[in-house]
């Protein structure tokens, strides 16, 4: 439920329910969250969110859906099989970020986590991009203003700020773009997301703070982090916080593309919690059952993303067998894409130590950068 | 007691395990300590048996886990604080150095801080960025602070020991690349000071002075460089704030030749700290310029680089070589 639910409310379009949609209230004891779509595929309606989308549009997400989860699996894969150093798996996270994704315009601007490959593919970055830097080629790998998705950024809060910096250049340009700054539930406890809040909130700066609380970082479930729900955070700094529904992919790009809109038509930032769940460790090095019960993942496994809209896909007969067998088909080959680009990846350089520290270069780069090159020189002498 | 062998890992464990045993004012806190045990698996353990109120799993805040350690250790106790990995202590950075490390002098000695921060340190883990860094020059600089690292179980043990029972904030790097090596610990011993050098290799013809990850290195450097009928002497520092300069004076007037090995930036590091005080005090028993080896001026490079950054035998060996050739 919206806090100031006046601010982020969106036009409704009139042809927007489905004949039989419902509106859904939260049943007792379950968190109160924007939904369009049941666990169990049920189209629902919502009385500040809604959307009303075409067939190939729902198929294009779940299409979305189903191509980055078989990347995310393969990137799994290829760090057991030793071609990555480490993997932040999004499983089970799809929805929120291909619904926010999705909910962009190309002129919007993102700064993601570490673990938003779905955003990155909704943005355009070739996800033999995102890489790199696990395999440990490079420290990001992909220029930032093609896709205006910028670096994945490791230092837990951090970019909470820089978004808003950016939010504040894009009111000052007095363009009309949006920005959308992502993190998790334990990265809501860093100084840097609380001074990102202040800021966006007293420079009424156009951002979206999109919060995927997937419960847990890495050993600590979100109760370690907070006593409110953490969409209520936004109103003590005088800006909208919704909770949705962060496995409902419609629930989701319904209410990112609201708070874009808000924040485009400068009415300033706005919280969204996408309540979802990680399904898997929290990366490759990770043990979850150190600390968490495979019950819980059982729980959340019936709330699936991609199944549910499955599910709906299918009762409403919007897409047929030939749809999911070509979708297959094309999730097979861009696994063997990331497959084989990985596995050839070329180890960069040595003299890469040395490159771009300094935009106008450095005396003493320079100099250490000689040495080394005599230094490695040396074995190839010796060689001969 | 006899002896036992076991890891780093096992002997911090340990060393907290008894502190917390010892002392009921000490406190564990930190991201992941609890169930987790930490992610190296440092405090495995500690919360079953000694309760979430002394293992304390935090909020993802760094500044807030100093700040509140502060808060504590103003209060009598004596929080142990580990920081996940070495890049993510600049979140606490503001804490460390423009609170903790000033307060005993800001209230004329009357208040002790009591706070020993863990932080895992250093490369060679094939890690991402942020993860395998070496900033002890950062808090070596400040005063107020001691920065202590170990090498090796025993002293992992000994010395997180003495920076507990220490009044004074400590800074406690551990080198995770050697957390599983092993080697003896006896707990019934009576340690060395925490801030004394020691030669863990005698030799006569140059001086390698290493901590942490580093001592290992030099210690492989100088049997190799034995095979070719060179004599090298190891010291492990343990300790950059305070440093044991007598200890490597000592060693330099014997040896002649001075040689400093660590993972950090040589550029304003620790090493150029013993070059500068080192030439003061043994001008005219040195043969040769005192050497560094070292990382670059240059960001932590991608895992795949970083055998090419970080000091290993050859760096190290061709370094003796140039000091020998004076
Ligand atoms: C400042 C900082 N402290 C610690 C870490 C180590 N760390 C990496 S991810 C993580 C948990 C993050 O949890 P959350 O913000 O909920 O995001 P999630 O990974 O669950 O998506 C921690 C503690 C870090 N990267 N940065």
């Amino acid at each position: 439920m919206t806090v100031d639910s006046t601010a982020a409310r969106k036009p409704r379009r009139g042809s927007s329910k489905r004949a039989g949609a419902k509106t859904r209230a939260a049943a007792p004891g379950e968190p109160e969250l924007v939904q369009l779509l049941t666990p169990e595929g049920e189209r629902v309606e919502h009385p500040d969110y809604s959307i009303d989308l075409t067939a190939d549009e729902l198929r294009g997400l779940y299409r979305d859906m189903v191509l980055t989860r078989r990347f995310d699996a393969e990137a799994t894969t290829l760090q057991r099989q030793g071609e990555l150093g480490l993997w932040a798996s999004l499983l089970g996270q799809e929805a929120a970020q291909i619904g926010s994704g999705r909910a962009t315009r190309a002129d919007d601007y993102v700064f993601p986590t570490y673990r938003e490959h779905g955003v990155a593919w909704c943005r355009g970055v070739d996800p033999t991009n995102l890489l790199g830097m696990f395999r440990g080629v490079n420290h990001g790998g992909w220029d930032p203003n093609e896709n205006n998705f910028h670096l994945y950024t490791i230092v837990i809060g951090s970019q909470a700020l820089h978004a808003t910096g950016y939010a504040m250049g894009v009111a000052k340009d007095g363009a009309d773009s949006a920005v959308i700054a992502y993190f998790g539930d334990g990265a809501s406890s860093q100084g840097d997301v609380a001074e990102a809040f202040t800021f966006s909130a007293v420079y009424n700066a156009p951002v979206v703070f999109f919060c995927q609380n997937n419960q847990w970082a890495i050993s600590e479930p979100t109760e370690r982090q907070t006593r409110v729900p953490l969409y209520q955070r936004a109103q003590g700094y005088g800006f909208p916080g919704v909770r949705v529904d962060g496995n409902d992919v419609l629930a989701v790009l319904a209410v990112t593309k609201a708070a874009l809109e808000r924040a485009r038509t400068g009415q300033g930032p706005m919280l969204i919690e996408a309540f979802t769940y990680r399904m898997g460790a929290h990366t490759t090095s990770d043990d979850p059952t150190k600390y968490r019960r495979d019950e819980e993942r059982e729980l959340w496994e019936a709330k699936d993303p991609i199944l549910r809209l499955r599910t709906y896909l299918d009762r409403e007969g919007l897409a047929d067998e030939a749809f999911f067998a070509a979708l297959e088909t094309e999730a097979d080959a861009l696994a063997k894409r990331v497959r084989d680009a990985v596995r050839t990846m070329p180890d960069p350089d040595n003299m890469a130590i040395f490159e771009n520290i300094y935009a106008d270069g450095h005396a003493l780069v320079d100099e250490e950068r000689a040495q080394f090159a005599a230094y490695q020189a040396s074995f190839a002498e010796e060689s001969n | 007691m006899a002896a036992e062998k076991l890891s780093v890992v096992k002997a911090i464990n340990a060393s907290l395990r008894t502190a917390l045993e010892n002392d009921p004012k000490v406190l564990v806190m930190g991201e992941d300590v609890g169930k987790l045990g930490g992610v190296f698996r440092v405090t495995d353990g500690l919360q079953k048996d000694f309760g979430e109120d002394r293992v304390i799993d935090t909020p993802l805040a760094e500044s807030g886990i100093v700040g509140t350690a502060i808060g504590l250790a103003l209060r009598g106790y004596r929080p142990v604080v580990e920081i996940q990995f070495d890049g993510f202590v600049f979140p606490a950075y503001d804490q460390i150095v423009t609170q903790l490390a000033k307060m005993h002098a800001r209230a004329l000695g009357k208040i002790k801080l009591p706070v020993v921060i863990r932080i895992p340190y250093g490369g060679a883990i094939g890690a991402v960025e942020h993860h395998s860094e070496s900033p002890e020059a950062l808090f070596a600089h400040v005063a107020g602070l001691k920065v202590v690292s170990p090498s090796n179980a025993s002293d992992a043990y000994w010395m997180l020991q003495q920076a507990i029972q220490s009044d004074d904030p400590v800074i406690y790097f551990e080198p995770k690349r050697r957390y599983h090596d092993k080697s003896e610990l006896d707990r019934s011993a009576i340690p060395a000071p925490l801030h004394a050098a020691r030669t863990v290799r005698q030799g006569t013809d140059l001086t390698l002075v290493a901590y942490g990850p580093m001592v290992k290195t030099c210690l492989e450097a100088a049997a190799a460089a034995e095979e070719e009928g060179k004599s090298l002497e190891v010291l492990d520092l343990r300790s950059m704030s305070p440093v044991d300069f007598d200890a490597i004076q000592a060693s330099v007037e014997r040896t002649g030749r001075l040689v400093v090995v660590h993972e950090a930036p040589v550029f304003l590091g620790t090493g150029a700290e013993i070059a500068a005080r080192i030439t003061e005090r043994c001008f005219y028993h040195l043969e040769a310029p005192v050497l560094r080896v070292g990382g670059y001026h240059a960001p932590y490079p991608p895992s795949r680089l970083e055998d090419e950054y970080l000091p290993g035998l050859d760096r190290v060996l061709d370094a003796v070589d140039r000091a020998l050739a004076y």
